[in-house]
């Protein structure tokens, strides 16, 4: 269509673009895809080499499902290895790569009991919380002894913040296996419901006592133990117990988050930004770095801002419902629209997602648009169970103060 | 049973799991008559995944490794989404191919055009790019309409969808080509700059070798009246005759004849050689002009039940655009006719810039060089 300017090379462009401009007003140009110049130019670095043993042990997994996509077997080692990676690296795309290997199964009311499981793990990572429970539920009728299902339904529930049926799961799951974590499961759903003390001192106990814990496992409780020890506003043991995490050299996207939020209720910034400055390719942990950067007025805000709006803008292309809770968090701290804030923050806990984080986002967002009846569900949640928290104990207040 | 999943993994992953940006292509479309026109951007980490760039193994995708790959991913892509008019379908071909950065890396971007067999009353878009690796891949287009733009989100639960366009009562047909007519106009610089190498002179009379400003507005706007109507008709004369087939010229030749009249329109502005009788100048080379404005018209695809439509659409769009052009420059000048300013360096200066841009357009197009590379 715009053959003139096609055949018009840029300096040229530039000049005539100035002189109309002189005559007739500005001539806006837009950024547009381009012709690299070089065959050496990197156009993007993959997320993982393929001679990494992990990638080429999932190639040749590929290669022979490809080759006979009903083996139940090979589909489920290879979703399950996609699923670890989901989760280790926090990629969606690995959740896909999974479901596409369970593909002959995937719509089956009742498919072989693995891949119930594998299933109910990929759809409550999509958030389907419900789907996941029934799956669950029906493998464990089948197999009341699978420790898999028991473990994934138990932290379903926590989430979904349906702590009786969690802690019926987590006893069912000691019954069977005295491990370290089956043995965690119980002290955590005690910390969110009044039992938060308690919980702790078991805690520490139990994971003082195990002979036989992976560095993972201990890395997990360890992680918990400070969460429980923020709530209960120990800040010392807290930072102590999220030191000791981080010292183990373990690179968790869960813990970095939850250490970065920590430093920032502190009014630590300067330590996140060290510690986060290089993660901007994570979402997650790249809003908590604009937190950061923001507090302490960082000339590198602006351009986070615009990143994580333009990957807000992305997944509402999508429609993935996904990033609600940080979607409220955005909306509240950098745009300034309370309002929109409450609603994404209810629509987020109104999809099931109910942890301490949930109720909290909902109560800052309430507090910043002055909506005191938005705030409800969150003060129904923390009354039922008698969480306690310190931190949202005074925002309840706060929100309480209002008129 | 395999322990396969442990509860660790899953514990720790709660709030850490959406941390990247899912897999999503980007398609935009532009249906006109009976093409349409589009482009595609798929992310090269999929494309790697599905059908592998990376040919030295090295984790990095290099142009060279992605140029080298650009016939298996057009055929790849291009397998999985079917474009339709009305249930007939109209075949893809991808005219480029180019590189984009996205927020979350880089894309292979295909331009492509879609010929149908019949003017598109109904688009019909099936899509099923990575449904089969990864069901979680999501096709999000972009659909530019005559009422404006749509959008639509295509997944494995959501191959085939219908868009009835707009664009097919005649009214929003008319409209359609009227906007390109103008949007033409103006970027099209070459039409611009000799309509303006003609206009400038409009608001100065030569006395002895020197310009003086215009007594009164009426020469003045009787000057650019004639001028612009002889402009029009003659490129109305050969735009109608060409986009109706009755006479072809090799595009090259129109493109630099057009070149070749800025410079000489710019010129008589430093050089007065003709001065009263300017829109002989302006319907002589209105008449080439014409032939560019036709060749644009063919680019957009006509459509045959609406040649005629079309066809006086286009043309009044060129004129709404020149009308533009004209309302803004006239007012401009006249008021400015007195200044030095006008007649040194806005008359003189602005033509000669005029004439050194249009020489090289001439040069690159009449020896199909690049003088200035991009």
């Amino acid at each position: 269509m715009n053959f003139t300017l096609k055949r018009t090379s840029l300096g040229l462009r530039f000049s005539l673009a100035l002189l109309t401009a002189m005559l007739f007003g500005a001539l806006n140009a837009h950024a547009e895809p381009f012709l690299p110049k070089d065959d050496k130019q990197v156009l993007e670095r993959l997320p993982a080499k393929p001679t990494d043993p992990i990638q080429a042990g999932l190639r040749d997994l590929r290669r022979a499902l490809a080759a006979n996509p009903q083996d139940l077997a090979l589909a489920t080692t290879l979703a399950d290895h996609y699923f670890r990676l989901a989760v280790g690296e926090g990629d969606p795309r690995y959740i896909g790569y999974a479901q596409a290997a369970l593909a002959p199964w995937w719509t089956l009311a009742e498919p072989p009991t693995n891949v119930l499981i594998l299933r109910a793990g990929l759809r409550q990572y999509m958030h389907d919380f419900e789907s996941a429970i029934s799956d669950l539920t029906l493998a464990l009728k089948r197999e009341p002894d699978n420790l898999d299902a028991l473990s994934y339904r138990a932290v379903i529930y926590i989430v979904m913040a349906r702590y009786d049926e969690a802690r019926h799961d987590c006893r069912e799951m000691v019954k069977r296996d005295g491990g370290l974590i089956p043995s965690s499961c119980e002290p955590t759903v005690d910390a969110l419901t009044g039992r938060a003390a308690a919980a702790y001192d078991t805690l520490t106990e139990t994971l003082r006592r195990s002979a036989v814990a992976s560095p993972g496992q201990i890395l997990w409780v360890t992680t918990r133990l400070g969460e429980i020890a923020q709530r209960l506003g120990r800040t010392r043991e807290a930072e102590a117990h999220y030191r000791a995490a981080l010292a183990m050299g373990i690179t968790d996207q869960y813990l970095l988050t939850t250490w970065a939020e920590f430093l920032l209720d502190l009014d630590r910034p300067a330590e996140v930004v060290t510690l986060l400055k290089d993660k901007t390719r994570n979402d997650v942990l790249l809003l908590r770095l604009a937190l950061a950067e923001k507090k302490l007025g960082a000339p590198a805000t602006a351009e986070h801002q615009a990143a994580i709006q333009s990957r807000i803008d992305a997944a509402r292309l999508r429609k993935d419902k996904l990033h609600l809770s940080d979607e409220a968090i955005f909306e509240l701290v950098f745009l300034k629209k309370p309002q929109e804030a409450v609603r994404l923050a209810q629509e987020n806990w109104e999809s099931g997602q109910r942890e301490p984080s949930d109720a909290r986002i909902l109560l800052e967002a309430a507090l910043g648009a002055r909506d005191k009846a938005a705030a409800k569900p969150a003060l129904e949640w923390m009354t039922r169970n008698r969480h306690e928290d310190v931190v949202l104990k005074r925002l309840l207040q706060q929100v309480g103060a209002l008129p | 049973m395999i322990r396969f999943i442990t509860l660790l993994a899953l514990l720790l992953c709660f709030s850490a799991a959406h941390a990247h940006k899912p897999s999503d292509s980007y398609l935009s479309m532009k249906p006109a008559g009976q093409k349409v026109e589009g482009q595609w951007d798929i992310a090269l980490r999929d494309l790697d995944f599905a059908i592998g760039l990376d040919a030295d193994n090295n984790g990095e995708i290099t142009w060279g490794e992605l140029r080298a790959r650009h016939d298996a991913v057009s055929a790849y892509a291009m397998a999985r989404l079917k474009i339709s008019a009305d249930g007939a379908e109209c075949p893809i071909r991808v005219t480029a191919h180019l590189v984009d950065n996205h927020s979350d890396g880089a894309y292979a971007v295909m331009r492509f055009v879609a010929d149908c067999p019949k003017t598109i009353e109904t688009l019909g878009i099936d899509y099923k790019l990575f449904h089969d690796i990864d069901p979680q891949h999501k096709g999000l287009l972009r659909l530019e309409l005559a009422g404006g733009t749509t959008t639509a989100l295509f997944g494995p639960d959501r191959q085939s969808q219908n868009f009835p366009l707009a664009g097919t009562s005649r009214l929003d047909q008319f409209i359609e080509y009227l906007k390109h007519g103008t949007w033409h106009i103006w970027i099209g610089f070459d039409h611009i700059l000799f309509l303006l190498s003609l206009l400038l002179p409009a608001v100065v009379v030569l006395t002895r070798h020197h310009w003086e400003a215009v007594a009164d507005f009426r020469t003045a706007f009787w000057d650019v009246l004639r001028i612009v109507t002889a402009f029009t008709l003659a490129h109305s004369i050969t735009l109608s005759l060409a986009a109706l087939g009755i006479i072809k010229l090799p595009s090259n030749v129109v493109e630099s004849a057009i070149a070749l009249s800025v410079v000489l329109a710019a010129a008589n502005n430093v050089y007065p050689l003709v001065l009263g009788r300017r829109w002989v100048v302006a319907f002589f080379f209105g008449l080439i002009h014409g032939f560019g404005f036709a060749s644009v018209l063919g680019d957009l695809g006509l459509p045959q039940d609406a040649l005629l439509l079309a066809l006086v659409a286009f043309n009044v769009g060129v004129e709404v655009g020149q009308l533009a052009i004209v309302t803004a420059f006239l007012p401009l000048a006249y008021a400015i006719r007195h200044s030095v300013f006008y007649r040194r360096i806005v008359l003189i200066g602005g033509s000669a810039a005029i004439i050194v841009v249009a020489s090289i357009w001439f040069v690159e197009r009449a020896f199909d060089l690049k003088l200035i590379s991009r």
